[in-house]
């Protein structure tokens, strides 16, 4: 049977797979959002499950935001395992209230007694050519919000195996899906034993620069590191995987080794996941760095219209201009 | 028209044929009110109404002293948390004086397994739930977020983002559907939360999925100081046409119409027939909070035309009229109001000060390392103020 456990599947696949299996392991759990039914969604990724596990199982909603998350805490304090679908980014905003006013907080105000285990899944970020409010990628806005935990994957593997473990955990888990690497192909082993799913990953070791990423910058850091290492130099390449909790301990281990980080994300630099790395890895790696702790991703600026994109997004040449400047220290 | 006439009317709801659009005035004085179900008159005369008298046909002059007993018990409880707050020991107040009767009616009406949730002024609905008194002032005195374990009673712990607890009590009841269970759910929200997207969004759902819930709208006639005018133009429960279900206006201030009436819409609900908007006209007599001042924006004789519809007064009126209950029982229930009183006094002033620790406990359910990261930081600064201390 072993030949069956590991499957070559796309990203967005996977997390079909993946929902598959846990409608298929817990009747508690259901899938909510708007056209997940038989349109599979926007982007396939629940694709047949309505089909094989029922209308009761996998609704079709009305076209409401707030309603979505709001009905699915209700569900959950009924005793659902509900895992909710957002269609893109930029629509989340609606919804915005019920996560962080109400997703976040009630297992705190009932002092522990009620837990809502709901996921929130926003396919987001850039790179896919969409018009406005379709590639925003709004990560720091709810890592911000204690209460919620937010991960994001950059494989198959991982988008299979954090999804299961985001459903499991007995937190609101806000589930960031790369769209621009939806159809990126890997091998995933559906009997594997996951790691943690808060833990960082080394996916190329280096000694001369960490670059930190997580999500749809993962494959263009890796790319970088391709290009950097034809001119010698030998980049560490940490997947981040959780931006919260955010596992400094790994970037640590990492700048510690390579002395040199650059965080590369597509959200706004200003105020962004990539701001918190930096001022927490200075503090912790004071006298191991060479360089400050450089950030490469989005401006302060509203996301540009689809022709803009490739100059907004983080590209190969712009976070090796940062690679050099790091380095230049 | 007499009050007699009115309230012997047959209500029409909004559902199906009995269409009542059209009908725009927004404010009208209950005893004037076509649309208004009423049991008893604010003289305490009890009159007939076909539609509704059977859910209280059998009601016995014991339930009607238990009636009268929790709603003085409220008001009293409610005085005393007013106090306590002026007193400074609470640091603020929603007082429910006036809604008495819609409150007790309602939650007199919901059964055990039935869940409840409320917005942050349904004291008189957690008495009726047992949910202790006490408990409800934790979080107004500052010691806590919630204050009871809402399973223990099936009572929410109050919401205090207008309306986002609709659409929880909407995905509850779809559970209740989904798992075949007969329990039904109540929904309380005020007239300024029928503005809010989330109810609107929860009547949306509640017909989708016709889930087996009631939404209870006490219509106060205030959000803060906005009068129901600024918050629409048709009355309230006729909003529940355009969403497909019932809606019924009862008058808020006659506690066996909203036990009737509430009674009818969960019996709806757990039969399967899908949710009911429910609104109680009645009136908030006091501050909408103990931090704003109503006579800034509203005039002492609004407030003296509804004294006269006391919800406590005229079922006292209609016990004393119908021999129900006797001056011993009026007697022992005012020395069981002072007691109610004491012991909240006292059990406010005995909350001690929550662990400085709790900051951090139950942030996360399956814990998370940055919280772990500053509960130890947290930790190392609260012990060098004690080293100090032990030097």
């Amino acid at each position: 049977m072993a030949a069956e456990t590991v499957k070559n599947l796309a990203l967005a696949k996977a997390i079909n797979e993946s929902l598959r299996r846990a409608l298929d392991t817990d009747p508690k759990v259901l899938i909510m959002g708007e056209d997940v039914g038989k349109l599979g969604g926007v982007f396939r990724v629940t694709d047949g499950l309505q089909k094989d596990f029922g209308e009761s199982r996998v609704i079709d909603t009305p076209l409401a935001e707030s309603g979505i998350v709001g009905t699915a805490i209700g569900l959950a304090l009924r005793g659902y395992r509900p895992v909710v679908e957002i269609q893109f980014d930029g629509f989340v905003f609606p919804a915005y209230d019920q996560i962080v006013t109400q997703l976040a907080k009630m297992h705190a105000r009932s002092l522990g007694k009620v837990k809502l285990p709901v996921v929130v899944r926003i396919p987001y970020g850039g790179g896919i050519g969409a018009v406005e409010h379709h590639s925003e990628s709004p990560e720091s806005l709810f890592a911000h919000v204690a209460g919620l935990k937010v991960v994001s994957p950059s494989n198959p593997s991982d988008a299979y195996w954090m999804m299961q473990q985001a459903i499991q955990s007995d937190d609101p888990v806000i589930f960031f899906e790369p769209k621009r690497r939806y159809w990126d192909k890997a091998e995933v082993n559906t009997e594997a034993i996951p790691g943690p799913l808060h833990k960082a990953k080394v996916v190329r070791e280096g000694s001369d620069l960490t670059l930190a990423a997580y999500g749809p910058m993962v494959k263009l850091c890796q790319e970088v590191a391709d290009a950097a290492a034809e001119e010698g130099r030998n980049l560490e390449v940490l997947d981040l995987r959780s931006v919260s909790p955010i596992d400094f301990d790994s970037i640590q281990a990492s700048v510690e080794k390579t002395r040199r980080l650059v965080v590369v994300h597509e959200a706004p630099v200003f105020f962004g996941s990539g701001a918190e790395i930096a001022a927490r890895i200075t503090e912790r790696c004071f006298y191991h760095l060479e360089a400050p702790v450089l950030r490469v991703g989005g401006y302060h600026a509203p996301y540009p219209p689809a022709r803009l994109e490739e100059e907004y997004l983080p590209g190969l040449d712009r976070v090796l201009d940062a690679v050099d400047r790091a380095l230049a220290y | 028209m007499t009050v007699e006439s009115t309230a012997a009317r047959k209500p029409r709801r909004s559902a199906g044929t009995k269409s009542t659009a059209g009908k725009t005035t927004a404010r009208k004085s209950p005893s004037t009110d076509p649309e208004l179900v009423q049991l008893l008159t604010p003289e305490g005369k009890r009159v007939k109404n076909a539609e509704y008298d059977k859910y209280v046909a059998g009601i016995t002059p014991e339930e009607l002293r238990g009636l009268y007993r929790d709603m003085v018990l409220t008001r009293r409880f409610d005085a005393e948390a007013t106090s306590l707050q002026r007193q400074g020991e609470l640091g603020l107040w929603a007082s429910l004086l006036g809604q008495e009767a819609a409150q007790i009616g309602s939650g007199r009406a919901t059964r055990e397994d039935d869940y409840v949730f409320p917005t942050y002024r349904e004291h008189g609905v957690a008495w009726c739930r047992g949910v202790d008194p006490a408990n409800l002032l934790g979080m107004f005195r500052g010691v806590n977020n919630g204050g009871w374990d809402p399973n223990s009673n099936n009572f929410q712990l109050y919401t205090i983002v207008i309306g986002s607890q609709t659409l929880h009590a909407t995905g509850y009841a779809m559970g209740i559907a989904k798992d075949g269970a007969d329990s039904a759910v109540i929904a309380y929200f005020g007239d300024g939360a029928s503005s809010q997207g989330d109810v609107a969004e929860s009547f949306t759902f509640s017909a989708v999925y016709n889930a087996p819930v009631v939404f209870f709208c006490q219509n106060n006639q205030w959000a803060i100081s906005e009068p129901t005018e600024k918050q629409t133009r048709v009355p309230l429960y006729q909003r529940a046409q355009g969403y497909g279900f019932p809606g019924v206006r009862v008058d808020g201030n006659d506690v066996l119409a909203c036990l009737a009436v509430t009674k009818w819409a969960l019996e709806r609900a757990r039969s399967g027939e899908g949710p009911t908007l429910v609104e109680a006209y009645t009136y908030r007599m006091g501050a909408h909070t103990t931090s704003d001042d109503p006579t800034r924006y509203r005039g002492d004789d609004e407030r003296l035309a509804w004294e006269a519809k006391d919800p406590i007064l005229r079922l006292r009126a209609y016990l004393e009229a119908s021999n129900h209950a006797d001056e011993g029982f009026f007697a022992e229930l005012e020395r069981e109001s002072e007691a109610l009183g004491k012991r909240v006094r006292e059990a406010v002033r005995a909350m001690p000060d929550p662990d400085h620790f709790a900051i951090f406990e139950n942030v996360y359910a399956d814990g998370h390392a940055l919280v772990d990261e500053e509960r130890a930081q947290f930790a190392a600064y609260q012990a060098s103020f004690t080293d100090v201390e032990g030097a």
